[in-house]
C-alpha cells in the first residue's frame, strides 16, 4: 500500500500534499482505534453458554465526549485546509509579475494562447499552441480559463491544481513550477467520447530557453501572417 | 403523547381471502406485498447495474481486449466484444444511475419503508393502500424506460449520473439524443414514485401508531424512514424541476443551462447538488436506523445512546442541506464560498462519528451471537467507517484539489454506498426475510457468501483509493493513454479481477434467496428474539397485520433487561402483575 503522493512540481503544492498527510495522519489514527476497538470488543464480548449482557441505555458524558472531541478535530482541518484553499484559489491572493496565459478548452483538445515577446494578450504577436502547455520555472503562470463547449476540468496533477473550465465562464488559474521538465496535463470532467484522450503536455524551461522559444514562435507566427 | 388514532386491524381483514390473485399479488394495497414487489425489482436492476460495472471494469483493466461473451452486444456498442468508447460512456452513466435510482434507493426506501413502517409501529397498513400501489406501479414504467434507452438510436446517455450541461443538454455535444431524454423522462416519472411513497410514509408514522407508541419507542429504522421520507419530500421536487429544465433545453431549445443562450451551466450543478446531496442521506440514514436494530438484537443489549441516535440522524438529515456545494469545489465556483461549504461538511462528520461510537458502545458488554444479519451489520460499521474518513480528505477544499474527480472519490462512493448501504441491506434482508416469506435463509450459504463478499469487496474498492492518490480520473475510458496512468494499470487489473470475483460471489445470495423462499426452514414468530412488533405476529402476517390492535408498553431495545427473564423483552408484553422489585429496575421510557 502506497499512500504517498506523486512527485510535486509546484510552490504551494507542498502545502496542499501537507495538509493530505495531516489528514493521512489524524484518520490513521482513529481508523485503527475505531476498528481494534471493534475487533477486541467482537471477541472480548462473544456470545458464551451463560453470559448475559449488561443492561445499559447510555451514558451522557460519553456522548459530549465523542461530540466535543470529533468536532474540535475537524474544526483543526477545516482550518489549516482554508488557508491554502486560499491561497491557490482566491483571485486577490495570486502573485503579481504572472505570465500571462489563455487556455480555451474545447471537445477534446486544450488551446493554449501565448502572449509575444510584449507579454500581453491580445496583441498581433501572441500565438497559439494546441495541447501544449510551456512554460518558465520559477514564475507564477497566470492561465484564464475557459471553455467553448462543454465542462472540462484542468488538470495538471504533478502541480496540484484542478480547475473545471466552464462555458460562459472565464476563471483565473495560477501555479508556478519549481523544477524543469515534462509533466502532464489531462482532463478531469467527463466532456465526451473524446475524453480519455483530452490530454496535453507540460513543458516547464528555464527562463531563457522559455523567452527564446517565446521570440521564435511569435516571430514565426507573424510572418505567417504577413 | 401526540394523539394516536387507533388502528382498526380486524375490520379491514374480513374478506381479505376472498381477493384475486391479481389484487393479492400484483396490484395489491398490501403494504407488506407492495414491500415485496419493490424488493424484487430493486434486486433485478442491482443485478444489472453491476453487470454494467464488470463490463466497465474488464475495458478498464483491458482496455480494447474483447469482452469474452461480448459477440451477443450490437455492433453500436461492442463491435466483436470490443468495446467502443460511446459504449463506455453510456455504462458509467447507467451504473451509476442504475445503482443509486433503481437499486439502493428503492432497496432502503421502497422496501423497508413499505414493510417495517406499519408493522414496526402497530398499524396494519399505510395511511394512503391505493397511494402505494400506485408508487410502485408509477417505478415500473420509469425502469423500463431507463432500460430501453440502451436500445434507441444512439444509445443510453452517456453524460453520467450526475448528467453535468452542457454535455447533456445538447445533443452534439455527447452524441446521444433520445437516449438522454429517456434518461430525464425516466428520472421525472420515478421521482412522483418516490413523493406518493413519501407522503405516505410521514402519513403512516404520525397518525398511525398503536397507543404506547410514542415518538421515542420508535424502533430506529422507523426513525431513520420517517426522516428519509421528509428528505425525499423537499429534495426530489428540486431534482424533477431541474430535469424538466435540462428536457427543455434538449427538446424544446430553451438554454436554462447554455450560456450561449443566456443560461448557466453551473446553474444544473446547483439544483442537481441541492438534490443530490439530501439523496446521499436518504441512501444511508436507512441503512443506519437497520444496522442500529440488527446490532442490538445481536449483540442481545440496549441500543446505546437511543435519543444521541436519533438527534444525530436528525442533525445529520439538516446539516445534508448546507453542504451541496463541497461536489463544486473546482466548479468554478467563488472560492470563499468553497470555505463556507467546507465548513458545514466538516460538521456533518460529527454525527457520523456520534453515531459510529454508540454503535461501538452497544457492542460493549454485549452478548454478541454472529447471526448473518448481525455479521452484515458489523461489516457495515466498518466499512462506514472507512467510507466516512475518506470523506474528511475531499471536505478539506485543498486536498479536494488534487483528488476531486479521481479513483479516490470512486473509492469513497462505494465505501459509503456499497461497504455502507449495501452491507445493512444484506443484512436487512436476511434479517427480515423470515418475516416477509416465513422461512429462514440458510445460514451456511449466508455466511460464506458474506465472508467472501467482505473480501472481495475490499480488494476491490480499497485499491481505488490508490489508484485516485496516482491522479487516474474518473470515467476513462483508456487509463493507459495517460503515461503517468500507466504504472498503475496492473492495479486496475487487479481490481478488475476481484470485482469479476465479488460479481460472481454474489449469485450465492441469488441461489440462497430463491433456495429459501421455497425450501428454507419454516419461521416461527420470533425467530431473533427481538422485541419489536412486527415479531409479535405470525410470519408472515396476514393481511390486515394485527388480529388485535398492539399496545406497546415500552421502548424497542429492552435487550437483557432485569424485567424479564429472557435476554429480550416485547414491546407489547404487559408488564408483570408482580411489584418490581427496586425503582432502578424500571426502564428509561
Amino acid at each position: 500500500m502506497n499512500w504517498s503522493l506523486p512527485e510535486n512540481v509546484s510552490t504551494f503544492g507542498a502545502q496542499v500534499d501537507s495538509i493530505y498527510y495531516l489528514i493521512l495522519g489524524i484518520t490513521a489514527v482513529i481508523f485503527f482505534a475505531v476498528e481494534a476497538l471493534l475487533v477486541y470488543f467482537l471477541v472480548r464480548y462473544r456470545h458464551r453458554e451463560g453470559r448475559k449482557a449488561a443492561y445499559i441505555h447510555g451514558n451522557t458524558r460519553a456522548e459530549v465526549i465523542w461530540t466535543l472531541v470529533p468536532f474540535l478535530i475537524i474544526l483543526f482541518i477545516a482550518f489549516r485546509s482554508r488557508t491554502v484553499w486560499l491561497e491557490v484559489k482566491d483571485p486577490e491572493r495570486m502573485p503579481p509579475g504572472a505570465l500571462e496565459l489563455r487556455v480555451a478548452a474545447k471537445q477534446f483538445e486544450w488551446n493554449v494562447t501565448y502572449p509575444g515577446p510584449d507579454e500581453r494578450l491580445g496583441t498581433a504577436d501572441d500565438f497559439v499552441r494546441r495541447g501544449q502547455l510551456r512554460i518558465p520555472v520559477n514564475r507564477p503562470v497566470r492561465v484564464t480559463l475557459a471553455s467553448e463547449d462543454v465542462i472540462h476540468s484542468f488538470f495538471l496533477p504533478e502541480f496540484r491544481v484542478k480547475q473545471d473550465a466552464v462555458p460562459g465562464m472565464e476563471i483565473p488559474v495560477w501555479f508556478q513550477a519549481t523544477r524543469t521538465g515534462e509533466f502532464t496535463l489531462g482532463c478531469a470532467e467527463l466532456c465526451g467520447l473524446g475524453h480519455y484522450r483530452m490530454r496535453g503536455t507540460v513543458t516547464v524551461q528555464t527562463a531563457e530557453e522559455f523567452a527564446a522559444w517565446q521570440r521564435e514562435q511569435s516571430r514565426a507566427g507573424l510572418a505567417a501572417a504577413n | 403523547m401526540s394523539t394516536i388514532a387507533i388502528p382498526q386491524a380486524g375490520v379491514h381483514a374480513v374478506h381479505r381471502d376472498e381477493r384475486s390473485f391479481i389484487r393479492k399479488y400484483i396490484f395489491s394495497t398490501d403494504h407488506k406485498i407492495i414491500g415485496i414487489q419493490f424488493l424484487l425489482m430493486s434486486l433485478l436492476f442491482l443485478l444489472v447495474g453491476g453487470l454494467l460495472a464488470l463490463t466497465m471494469r474488464w475495458q478498464l483493466a483491458w482496455p480494447g481486449r474483447p469482452i469474452p461473451g461480448g459477440g451477443i452486444l450490437p455492433d453500436t456498442m461492442a463491435p466483436d466484444g470490443i468495446i467502443l468508447p460511446e459504449f463506455y460512456n453510456s455504462l458509467v452513466t447507467m451504473h451509476g444511475t442504475f445503482m443509486i435510482f433503481f437499486a439502493i434507493m428503492p432497496l432502503l426506501v421502497g422496501v423497508f419503508a413499505n414493510y417495517l413502517i406499519p408493522l414496526q409501529i402497530g398499524a396494519p397498513d399505510m395511511a394512503f393502500p391505493r397511494l402505494n400501489m400506485m408508487s410502485f406501479w408509477t417505478s415500473v414504467p420509469a425502469g423500463i424506460l431507463m432500460l430501453a434507452s440502451f436500445f434507441v438510436e444512439g444509445g443510453a446517455a452517456a453524460a453520467g449520473w450526475t448528467s453535468y450541461a452542457p454535455l447533456s443538454a445538447v445533443p452534439e455535444y455527447s452524441g446521444v439524443s433520445t437516449g438522454q431524454q429517456l434518461w430525464c423522462l425516466s428520472l421525472i416519472i420515478l421521482g412522483f414514485s418516490s413523493l406518493m411513497g413519501a407522503v405516505n410514509y410521514i402519513t403512516t408514522v404520525i397518525n398511525m401508531r398503536a397507543p404506547g407508541m410514542t415518538w421515542f419507542r420508535l424502533p430506529l429504522p422507523v426513525w431513520a424512514l420517517f426522516i428519509t421520507a421528509i428528505l425525499v419530500l423537499l429534495a426530489i421536487p428540486i431534482l424533477t424541476g431541474a430535469l424538466i429544465l435540462l428536457y427543455f433545453d434538449q427538446v424544446l431549445g430553451t438554454g436554462f443551462y447554455l450560456p450561449e443562450r443566456g443560461g448557466q451551466p453551473l446553474l444544473w450543478q446547483h439544483l442537481f447538488w441541492f438534490f443530490g446531496h439530501p439523496e446521499v442521506y436518504i441512501l444511508i440514514l436507512p441503512a443506519m436506523g437497520m444496522a442500529s436494530e440488527i446490532i442490538a438484537n445481536g449483540a442481545r443489549k440496549p441500543i446505546f445512546g437511543y435519543h444521541a441516535m436519533v438527534i444525530a440522524i436528525c442533525a445529520i438529515a439538516f446539516l445534508g442541506w448546507i453542504v451541496w456545494g463541497h461536489h463544486m469545489f473546482q466548479s468554478g465556483m467563488n472560492p470563499m464560498l468553497g470555505s463556507t461549504f467546507m465548513f458545514t461538511t466538516m460538521i456533518i462528520a460529527v454525527p457520523s462519528a456520534i453515531k459510529t461510537f454508540n454503535w461501538l458502545a452497544t457492542l460493549w458488554k454485549g452478548d454478541i451471537h454472529f447471526t448473518v444479519p448481525m455479521l452484515h451489520a458489523l461489516a457495515f460499521v466498518a466499512m462506514f467507517v472507512i467510507g466516512g474518513l475518506s470523506g474528511v480528505f475531499m471536505a478539506s477544499t485543498a486536498v479536494d484539489i488534487y483528488i476531486h474527480d479521481t479513483y479516490f472519490i470512486v473509492a469513497h462512493i462505494h465505501y459509503v454506498l456499497f461497504g455502507g448501504s449495501l452491507f445493512a441491506i444484506f443484512g436487512a434482508i436476511t434479517y427480515w426475510f423470515p418475516k416477509m416469506f416465513g422461512r429462514m435463509m440458510h445460514v451456511g450459504l449466508g455466511k460464506v457468501h458474506f465472508f467472501l463478499t467482505f473480501i472481495f469487496y475490499n480488494l476491490t474498492f480499497f485499491p481505488m483509493h490508490q489508484l485516485g492518490l496516482g491522479g487516474m480520473m474518473r470515467r476513462l475510458y483508456d487509463p493507459t493513454q495517460y503515461a503517468h496512468l500507466q504504472p498503475l494499470q496492473e492495479l486496475n487489473q487487479f481490481v478488475t479481477i476481484n470485482a469479476l470475483l465479488l460479481g460472481a460471489v454474489q449469485l450465492l445470495f441469488v441461489a440462497n434467496f430463491i433456495w429459501s423462499m421455497f425450501r428454507g426452514k419454516r419461521a416461527e414468530m420470533n425467530p431473533w428474539r427481538a422485541n419489536s412488533l412486527e415479531w409479535s405476529v405470525p410470519s408472515p402476517p396476514p393481511h390486515g397485520n394485527f388480529a388485535v390492535t398492539p399496545i406497546v408498553y415500552r421502548g424497542p431495545y429492552e435487550y437483557s433487561s432485569p424485567e424479564s427473564d429472557e435476554d429480550y423483552l416485547p414491546q407489547d408484553r404487559p408488564p408483570a402483575a408482580r411489584p418490581v422489585p427496586a425503582p432502578d429496575l424500571v426502564p428509561a421510557h
